[in-house]
């Protein structure tokens, strides 16, 4: 391990003072629980001059749930998503994804805002500086060569935070503070397939706060990991899935862990108007093979990650369909 | 260029008040050791995977290694030092003595001090719930069954009392 590079912290306590810590410092990186963040420093990634840590900013923080929805700050902890009655009660999905994140002491820490911001991963660079740079580096930083694609032009490392997907299939929108202002926008519009550039966010730009609509849907959220008690999915899914009498009126699937970006399996609307039985799960399995881009980026085989996906779909689409076989 | 100079922060370690030199970019766990001298905290990975160094702050399981002492000002940090009653193992720290749940001990501190977190607020967990608040902690000698039986022990949901 590296020593941390040499940067000061400044602890803004509103949005404008951390616009302005950003504006100070270009050289600077926002940092929450630093649960991630830390680590790459560590490992020799990224030399940031200052950390703005958000997490004192009023408006990151707490949860307000009402006839409007709910809104989570950005600051909230994993550990107090999980824990909140009413997120269980009607977000399903979003709290078992909290719950399924790291261990105890990593949801103590790592926030909401984190989460969704986490970098991607690949086992070519979640790596000490020494073992990187003895491997030439990769595309993704320092280095010219993809280790997973090298005839590509793109990093192909995953997106691997648990709760985006399980916000995605409740319609979530974030709230963005940055030099022009802030701006709200669906959370799948801040994920772009890229391994080396999975943001979209501007320089100076942070996350506020994520906005769930009101009247969800039944939700969960599934995930498959190499170590059970403590690990980043190897592909986790999550579904919503309205139902009138016994056929599906309403689906949303959302992946993690196969591609670099979060997204909304497209195609479910062909789902509609039919009854969950096997021959429905094996359409939305086909469907899930499709559209997920597993690379060699973990030591379990993509293909694995490919099936593993398909079959976490289908499972919980007939949990949620009320499958009679 | 002096960005990573040092500054006062005052904590209370211990449950006693303590002020200390550290840079923004000094870790917690390098705080306890190397200043402060307090060493059971261990350093294990170094990256968050493997619990070693769980301390409590402000009562919650936490990881030193990846905590900056910064962050810690005004709150309350907790260490294996800090246990023992009167020069005398706390009731978990003799469970983990008793039931065999250390070996060569390397991560008993972190494994002790993430129970305790536990037993603060769910003073009677059962099985499950221990092992969830234990998932980080990676213990490469016992197996793990001599850890959770120390648990149960100390928090009397055991299935024999202690001898
Ligand atoms: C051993 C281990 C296991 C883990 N397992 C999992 C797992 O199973 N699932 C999982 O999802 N994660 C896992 N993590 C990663 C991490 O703990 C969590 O994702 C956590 O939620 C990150 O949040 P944080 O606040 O600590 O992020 P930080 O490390 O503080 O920040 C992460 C990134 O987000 C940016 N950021 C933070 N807040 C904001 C904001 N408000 N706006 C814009 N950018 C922001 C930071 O600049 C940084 O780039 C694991 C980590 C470790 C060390
Ligand atoms: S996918 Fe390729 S470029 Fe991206 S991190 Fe892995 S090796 Fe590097
Ligand atoms: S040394 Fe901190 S988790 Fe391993
Ligand atoms: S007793 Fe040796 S690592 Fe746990």
């Amino acid at each position: 391990m590296e020593l941390l590079p040499d940067f000061r912290v400044a602890t803004p306590v509103s949005i404008a003072a951390a616009l302005a810590a950003g504006k100070r410092h270009p050289g600077g990186r926002f940092v929450a629980g630093g649960t991630d963040l830390m680590v790459n420093l560590r490992h020799g990634i990224g030399a940031p001059t200052a950390l703005i840590d958000l997490r004192a900013i009023p408006e990151l923080r707490g949860i307000a749930s009402g006839t409007g929805g709910m809104s989570i700050g950005a600051a909230v902890t994993l550990a107090e998503l999980a824990a909140h009655p009413a997120v269980a009660a009607h977000y399903p999905a979003v709290a078992a994804a909290a719950a399924a994140v790291g261990a105890p002491a990593h949801r103590a820490a790592g926030t909401v805002g984190g989460n969704l911001c986490l970098d991607t991963r690949c086992m070519f660079y979640n790596r000490s500086a020494w073992w990187r740079e003895a491997n030439s580096f990769c595309l993704k930083h320092e280095g010219d060569t993809c280790h997973v694609a090298p005839t590509g032009k793109r990093c192909h490392a995953a997106f691997s935070g648990d709760l985006a997907p399980a916000l995605l299939v409740h319609d979530a929108a974030v709230e963005i503070a940055g030099p022009d202002g802030l701006r709200r926008q669906p959370l799948a519009d801040l994920y772009a397939e890229d391994g080396a550039a999975h943001l979209r966010l501007a320089p100076g730009e942070f996350l506020v706060r994520v906005a769930l609509p009101p009247d969800p849907w039944p939700s969960a959220y599934a995930k498959a990991r190499a170590r059970g008690a403590i690990d980043f999915p190897l592909a986790g899914v999550a579904v919503a899935l309205r139902r009138d009498g016994d056929t599906v009126a309403g689906l949303r699937v959302a992946l993690t862990g196969t591609n670099s970006r979060p997204f909304l399996l497209e195609g479910t609307a062909a789902l509609l108007g039919a009854a969950v039985d096997a021959a429905w799960r094996d359409r939305l399995g086909k469907l899930v093979q499709k559209q997920v881009l597993p690379m060699r980026t973990t030591l379990l085989a993509a293909q694995y990650r490919r099936r593993v996906a398909s079959a976490l779909a289908q499972r919980l689409a007939g949990a949620l369909g009320g499958a009679a076989d | 260029m002096s960005a990573a100079r040092k500054r006062v922060r005052a904590l209370r370690l211990n449950n006693r008040p303590v002020e200390v030199l550290a840079a923004d970019n000094t870790l917690l766990l390098d705080t306890l050791r190397e200043t402060l001298g307090q060493t059971g905290t261990k350093r294990g990975c170094d990256g968050g995977e493997c619990g070693a160094c769980t301390v409590l702050i402000d009562g919650t399981p936490r990881l030193a290694c990846l905590t900056r002492t910064q962050e810690c000002a005004g709150h309350h940090v907790e260490t294996i030092e800090g246990l023992a009653e009167n020069g005398r193992m706390s009731r978990l720290q003799r469970a983990f003595h008793e039931r065999l749940g250390a070996q060569c001990g390397y991560c008993t501190p972190g494994m002790v001090m993430a129970a305790e977190g536990l037993l603060r607020h769910t003073p009677h967990p059962d099985e499950a719930e221990i092992r969830a608040a234990l998932g980080g902690n990676i213990c490469r000698c016992t197996g793990y069954v001599k850890i959770i039986e120390a648990v149960q022990d100390a928090a009397g949901t055991g299935a024999e009392a202690a001898p």
